[in-house]
């Protein structure tokens, strides 16, 4: 049957030729079905509701609410915190990566496998380890709090906790590129006068960017959109440590499920505005990549 | 004749499995407690207790599940269809919005059971560190300056209300019903909080184990279970000279009762509350009895405090709710500009 399928989709392949390149591989009619059936009821519905459901109480309640002044505090604070979670994770992430590609040392598959345990560690459990080790009276707090810094409780603990959950993606983009990198082309350029910054800004940047870009925008994504870890180490001061999240929760507790649909339609709006400027982005710098090359 | 002979047949079949079902459905029931997050432990022994007395009395078996959560969760949880057959939460309010919002119970629930259907009642009170270094002795010291009180958001955590109203009640009377005098003690009190848990729990644990701030205001239970398991070295608990009656209320949620024909059997189940065992369990459990002879009994446990109900410091749930926890009400003014 499946085959039978596939045949007739080879055969009148001509009609769908807008919408792909032709390919070796059958099957193009029942894999687009699935995923547009995937993409409806896991991702379309849910999301059009949230935003039918916060246009309920009409477009003048709407906009009250999501540009009060609380409310947009919150998007300064996740979105603020989210951005810098995304640029630490981007750095270490990268450094890493690196050290995972290119070194071998013992206990490398060790680490190799706690990259990944963020993924699967329940994000409370995060925030409230995180918490109780930099309170002003944990392992790692009291001895910060003499020089004054605060970790706990202010925005830098939403970073870390954020950091936290953001970083694998960044390991996990750009370790398989970094790893694929043949090192003869580093070689060949040391052999023609390269020194080793411009091996590293002229070879290993460019191959490597596209990846950092896709791993920072998932940190980036996963950050803005966390709750369990952030909510136990950030204090949650109206106007100075309350995440977005936290503002739909409190929503939700008065019983206003307009208010709380509004403002995860505003954060919706958002996120995606950004993420597609990032891959907007990331085709542009592909675009001259390939150019050059 | 064939025929007939299998329709008697098949008529004997299907009376036999309806005398079979029948007298297999009444003999167990199921119920389901929804309760907020403090109560899992006292439940579970309750429902035990609960099991063995439906037994004696009515050679019933009866199971009862139970589901824990923050008490605004839950009433949501069962407004967006989890059916409970009882409810038992943190406060009135949370039981009001599951009648007006799903329409799943009568609006005068409360006058059902006696006492405002309060089997238990609880205080909140503030929980310092051993020796009390700061000297806190009643309200007027947590605005002082350079006190860090710990206490959960309001507009989150229905325990954080009961303390908020606390506080409100007592500044209300303190400068003779004037609002504007409240307000101003609530900003300062409010000023000397650094962390805004979302959750009751969350904040005693941010006192009692992060080791942050110098005053809880707390549960009396939750206060009382803190000295129980941390020991009486490290903490104390201090009675303000007023304070508010708290009363987690419960109920039966007719509408999802009556549909799984539990009615009978939910009704007793919160009845039985209010019995001597019962009664004596939850002091164990630190809520204050409602019982006179089960409280004198547990005296040395709970202090005598001089308390005011929601109705006499805030007018009832519906108004304290427009008026203090609603968008822009006297919380959010707090952190206005």
């Amino acid at each position: 049957m499946l085959v039978k399928l596939a045949d007739n989709s080879q055969k009148r392949g001509r009609s769908w030729s807008l919408f792909r390149k032709s390919s070796p591989l059958p099957g193009f009619r029942l894999s687009f079905l699935f995923m547009a059936i995937y993409m409806t009821v896991i991702v379309f519905i849910p999301l059009t509701a949230i935003v039918l459901h916060g246009a309920r109480e009409g477009f003048g309640a709407f906009l009250h609410t999501i540009a009060a002044p609380r409310v947009l505090a919150s998007y300064r604070v996740t979105l603020g915190s989210a951005a810098a979670a995304a640029a630490f994770s981007a750095l270490f992430g990268m450094l890493l990566a690196w050290v995972l590609a290119r070194y071998s040392f013992p206990g490398k598959s060790i680490v190799d496998a706690l990259v990944d345990l963020p993924f699967a560690l329940p994000t409370a459990v995060a925030g409230i380890s995180l918490t109780a080790l930099y309170a002003e009276h944990g392992w790692i707090g009291r001895y910060l709090e003499p020089l004054g810094i605060h970790v706990a409780f202010t925005p830098i603990g939403i970073v870390m906790a954020m950091s936290f959950v953001g970083f694998p993606f960044v390991v996990r983009s750009v370790q398989p590129v970094l790893e694929d990198l043949d090192q003869a082309m580093e070689e060949a350029a040391a052999s023609l006068g390269a020194n080793s910054w411009q091996r590293f800004t002229r070879i290993i940047v460019p191959v490597a960017f596209p990846a950092l870009l896709t791993g920072s925008a998932l940190a980036f994504a996963r950050a803005a959109g966390e709750y369990g870890s952030v909510i136990f180490i950030a204090g949650n001061m109206p106007m100075k440590t309350e995440i977005t999240a936290l503002l739909i929760v409190t929503k939700l507790e008065e019983y206003d499920y307009s208010g709380a649909a509004a403002i995860a339609s505003a954060m919706l709006a958002l996120s995606f505005t950004i993420m597609l400027l990032v891959n907007i982005l990331q085709w542009w710098v592909q675009k001259r990549e390939g150019k050059r090359g | 004749m064939r025929s007939l002979y299998s329709r008697i047949k098949l008529l004997i079949l299907v009376n036999l499995v309806l005398v079979a079902s029948a007298s297999v459905v009444p003999a167990q029931s199921h119920l389901l407690n929804v309760s907020y997050d403090p109560t899992r432990e006292f439940y579970e022994e309750y429902n035990r207790l609960f099991a063995q007395h439906w037994k004696a009395t009515t050679g019933q078996d009866v199971v009862v599940n139970q589901s824990h959560g923050g008490s605004g969760k839950q009433a949501r949880a069962v407004i967006d269809g989890l059916e409970a057959d009882v409810v038992t939460l943190a406060l009135a309010y949370d039981i009001d919005a599951i009648a007006q919002n799903g329409g799943l119970l009568d609006k005068d629930w409360q006058s059902k059971l006696p006492n405002n259907s309060t089997p238990f009642t609880s205080t909140v009170v503030l929980l310092v560190r051993k020796g009390n270094p700061q000297h806190i002795h009643d309200w007027d010291d947590l605005v002082r300056p350079g006190v860090k009180v710990i206490t959960p958001n309001p507009k989150t955590s229905g325990g954080a209300r009961w303390n908020y109203l606390a506080a409100w009640g007592y500044a209300l009377r303190k400068s003779g019903n004037n609002e504007q005098g409240a307000r101003e003690y609530m900003k300062k009190l409010f000023a000397n909080v650094p962390v805004l848990d979302s959750g009751a729990r969350g904040a005693t644990t941010t006192f009692v184990q992060r080791g942050v701030g110098d005053v809880l205001i707390a549960w009396e239970n939750e206060a009382l279970l803190a000295i129980k398991e941390f020991g009486p070295d490290k903490f104390e608990i201090i009675v303000p000279s007023a304070t508010i009656l708290a009363e987690p209320p419960v109920a039966v949620v007719e509408k999802v009762a009556r549909r799984h024909g539990t009615e009978i059997v939910a009704r007793a189940y919160l009845e039985y509350l209010y019995s001597p065992e019962a009664q004596e369990l939850g002091a164990k459990y630190f809520y204050r009895p409602r019982l006179k002879a089960v409280a004198d009994k547990y005296a040395s446990v709970f202090p005598k405090v001089n308390t005011f109900t929601v109705l006499e410091g805030a007018g009832g749930w519906q108004n304290a709710q427009a008026k203090h926890f609603a968008d822009g009400g006297t919380f959010d003014q707090i952190y206005g500009k």
